[in-house]
């Protein structure tokens, strides 16, 4: 219905507008590009963003021949090369078709001239040509919005809850491919069609590159996720716990509207915090009962020794702050440094509540996993002393939205597959003991030597 | 610990074994400094043409100069900068009106932008790659001179832009491959390679920025003559596109590299093999890969494979003494090795890394009674690297070391390759470690 209305507005407009003053060649060529670059694009990318490099050739057409020609070669792209439905290439179709359409008008309304611009239009053919840009990219966004508010993918979000920032991205890159629509008229005086290979190289590369490093990207998660549960193969209990915590961590990252780049570094705080673990003596881990001081100190090393691990990585200078100081406890009665308060690196602050909690949330082999309303409410119990309130709020807030998957119960692992810990250091409703008292008794008592 | 103080000697070191002055790289360097000088003399001496232009192009170069990056393989490129030299090197008319640029004002100005660039970057310490910028004036320089030349025998060409055009890419074509070649020499006298597979890496490393610079250069010269010098802030557009995708891809390469560098420091920290015995034996490795001419991309799996061969022990109850692999049982070593090549495997994405681990332990000609063949190249280094850092660890005894080289050399043939000793042997002698 919505789509048939679509295809009929722009059938009405091409059918309807004047053809005078356009170049048939000019037409027919574009409208190939139009065809080839989409398609092209379309093997380069994944196809998940609305725009694409198309858009320049579109936004080309508008100045080339005007509204009518840029919505037959819009429409053109009906022909392109991949395997899609009929409905779904009519839509395409008819979508820039009438994006096109619209561009176009606002071209002229601006006091822009259909055709080759030449030298006397600079620079001031800019001014029209920007308007057209963005009517282009905004005819899309709502075309493409309206369709998937009747498919019922996208949800009406009141205002405050909707993220500019990705719009404004994806507003700007659409800038930049509309400038690529003006240098391919530019040129077009010069050498014809030619200039829209040599405009489309660079950007076919640049999305190649795109990928490549997305790909490259995705690599090195895996890699890591993976190096980080092979330390983790010692303790049969405690296997996916750097995975889920770095997930509790990016939902409590998610509630403070960290930015993107920050909640990635956050992901890989959460995920290498414990890898220190390591150079913790095995007996010492996995000793039962009360532990002596020096091994308790043997413990207490284990963020330094993450550190020193993973220092020489390089994006992850605000990591490094959340894995050294993830056992520093607000009342500053933590470790290794005895930090207190907002003296502790934020990153840090979410890691610890992210840590008990999935600790409190999973099977130890000294008691069954607890349910998630027990450990929020130990969560709230330690809020305050041991953890921020902000960042306990954060994970409740989310794990009530969005809920939480807490490991399946693991069943004992053969003897001779894994060793089992008797205590887990992360745990903030068994806390670790030494010979003589709690550890917090004891700290407070010798002070912090 | 001495964790602190790895990172520096470590470079120094690889310096030492493979940072020879190459005679390409010092001809390269004196060519591109001798022709920035005179270029800068003559045009001083015969004045400019065309200052706006000069001005702003040579603003665009130093930007795209400020702007550099380290692509994977310490390549320095410079994307915007090269891009806005070759347009102001094609660069016929302004917004119509014809200019004649000599070329030696074009060198001038490409070295004078280049070097402001660079300025604020050694201003706080960060040396470029001098080859590396060599080679973009180079660049220029190989595509100026015959360019400008053409156009001063042949002046009614410049009216067609059909022939102008095939003429600018040939000139690409041929300037970028001259510089591949030139980048190639320098790289395998360096890292001690073969030419043929230094001019392939190199090759396919420089394609797709080489292509986009190429193509973004064109395009500026000829909407240059259309747009005058606007057209240089409309195409800062796919300037930077292109230049954040290159950047965001090194850095995640690097990054890739750092994370695993890093993390194969657990078995370390764990008290399971001496501390810096991966590094020792990924360096090693990756010295005798070069010996031995493999390629770029299989010299990172062998890194990579080395610096994980110890993985395996992770799953292990207690560590082995001093982590001496060569010293327990083979049943134990196939283990380990197993173990680990299941870890790595499990990534789903270092499948190649993970078969190199798989097989480090198995003699040179292969398993006995199993129908695999000999293992992989990458395991048969990595087992003499291995063996060779078990036995000597990290001591510059040469009493030590010709003890070790004279096991290794005995067992040749049958445990470790005979090829990869003696390229050992190669690298150490180089490295002073062997007299």
């Amino acid at each position: 219905m919505y789509i048939g209305l679509v295809v009929l507005a722009v059938v009405t407009a091409i059918a309807v507008g004047p053809y005078t003053g356009i170049d048939p060649v000019t037409l027919a060529l574009l409208a190939v590009l139009f065809v080839v670059a989409e398609s092209i694009s379309t093997m380069v990318d994944s196809g998940k963003a609305g725009i694409s490099p198309s858009s320049s050739a579109s936004l080309a057409a508008v100045v080339l021949v005007g509204p009518v020609g840029a919505a037959v070669a819009g429409l053109a792209s009906c022909l392109v090369i991949r395997r899609q439905s009929v409905v779904k290439r009519l839509f395409n179709g008819a979508q820039f078709a009438l994006a096109g359409y619209a561009a176009g008008h606002a071209f002229l309304l601006a006091g822009g001239e259909t055709g080759v611009p030449v030298r006397a239009d600079f620079p001031w053919v800019v001014l029209p040509f920007a308007a057209a840009t963005l009517v282009h990219t905004l005819a899309n966004t709502v075309l493409v919005g309206g369709l998937m508010l009747i498919l019922g993918v996208l949800r009406v979000e009141s205002p405050r809850r909707v993220r500019w920032r990705p719009f404004a991205r994806l507003e700007l890159s659409s800038l930049g491919y509309g400038a690529l629509g003006l240098c391919i008229a530019t040129i077009w005086g010069a050498v014809g069609p030619f200039a829209v290979l040599l405009v489309l190289l660079p950007l076919f590369i640049a999305r190649w590159t795109f990928n490549q490093y997305i790909a490259e990207q995705r690599a090195h998660d895996a890699t890591l996720a993976t190096l980080c549960q092979a330390v983790e193969t010692k303790d049969y209990y405690t296997r996916g716990h750097c995975v889920r915590v770095s997930e509790a961590a990016s939902m409590i990252g998610r509630e403070l509207g960290l930015p993107a780049e920050r909640a990635h570094t956050l992901r890989y705080a959460g995920m290498l915090h414990d890898v220190g673990k390591l150079g913790v003596p095995t007996k010492v881990l996995q000793k039962p009962g009360k532990l002596t001081e020096e091994e308790f100190a043997a413990i207490q090393l284990h963020p330094m020794r993450g550190y020193e691990i993973v220092r020489e990585i390089g994006f992850l200078d605000e990591a490094l702050d959340g894995i050294m100081h993830h056992h520093e406890r607000m009342d500053g009665r933590g470790y290794p440094a005895g930090l207190s308060g907002t003296g502790i690196p934020e990153f840090a602050r979410i890691i610890a509540v992210a840590d008990a909690f999935d600790c409190m949330t999973s099977t130890r082999s000294y008691r069954n996993a607890r349910s998630i309303g027990e450990a929020v409410a130990e969560l709230r119990n330690c809020s305050g002393t041991q953890f921020d309130p902000a960042m306990v709020n954060a994970l409740i807030t989310a794990v009530d939205r969005d809920g939480w998957d807490p490991p399946v119960a693991v069943d004992p692992p053969d003897e001779d597959i894994a060793e089992v810990a008797q205590q887990d250091h992360d745990d903030p409703s068994a806390p670790l003991r030494i010979t003589g008292g709690t550890v917090s008794d004891e700290r407070s008592g010798d002070g912090r030597s | 610990m001495n964790v602190q103080g790895t990172a520096a000697p470590e470079a120094r070191r690889r310096r030492n074994t493979l940072g020879r002055v190459s005679p390409t790289r010092l001809l390269l360097l004196s060519v591109a400094a001798g022709s920035a000088v005179l270029s800068l003399l003559w045009t001083l001496l015969t004045g400019f043409v065309e200052p706006r232009a000069a001005l702003s192009f040579g603003a665009l170069i130093a930007a795209g100069e400020l702007a550099r990056i380290t692509l994977p393989g310490r390549r320095e490129v410079a994307p915007i900068a090269s891009a806005g030299a070759l347009g102001y090197t094609f660069l016929l008319s302004v917004g119509g009106a014809a200019v004649s640029l000599p070329a030696w004002q074009v060198i001038a100005v490409v070295a004078l932008g280049l070097a402001v660039g660079e300025l604020p970057h050694m201003s706080v310490g960060r040396m470029p790659l001098w080859n590396d910028l060599a080679r973009r004036l180079l660049l220029v320089l190989m595509v100026a001179l015959p360019f400008r030349l053409l156009l001063h025998q042949l002046p009614h060409v410049a009216g067609n832009w059909w022939v102008v055009l095939c003429v600018m890419v040939g000139l690409v074509l041929a300037a970028w491959l001259v510089d591949s070649v030139v980048a190639a020499t320098i790289r395998a006298e360096e890292w001690r390679t073969r030419l043929g597979v230094a001019l392939a890496d190199e090759l396919r490393a420089q394609f797709a920025v080489g292509t986009a610079i190429g193509a973004i250069g064109i395009l500026i010269a000829l909407a240059s003559a259309v747009a005058g010098l606007y057209s240089l802030l409309l195409f800062t557009a796919p300037l930077l596109v292109t230049q954040v995708a290159f950047r965001r891809y090194a850095d995640i390469r690097r990054t890739y590299v750092q994370t695993v560098r890093s993390l194969s420091r657990v078995t370390e920290v764990g008290g399971y093999v001496e501390t810096g015995h991966s590094r020792r034996v990924s360096r090693l490795a990756w010295a005798i890969g070069c010996e031995l001419a493999m390629r770029e991309s299989r010299l990172l799996e062998l890194e990579y494979a080395a610096l994980m061969h110890d993985i395996g022990q992770l799953s292990l109850r207690e560590p082995i003494s001093s982590g001496a692999t060569v010293l327990i049982s083979r049943r134990e070593q196939r283990r380990i090795a197993e173990l680990g090549a299941a870890i790595i495997r499990e990534t789903g994405v270092l499948d190649g890394v993970a078969e190199i681990v798989r097989r480090q332990c198995e003699p040179c000609e292969g398993e006995e009674g199993e129908s695999e063949g000999p293992p992989p190249l990458g395991s048969r280094i990595i087992k003499v690297a291995n063996a060779y850092d078990d036995l000597v660890g990290d001591t510059a005894d040469h009493d030590r070391v010709a003890t070790a080289v004279q096991l290794l050399r005995d067992d040749s043939g049958r445990e470790y390759d005979a090829d990869v000793v003696e390229a050992a042997v190669r690298v150490l002698e180089r490295s002073g470690a062997v007299r």
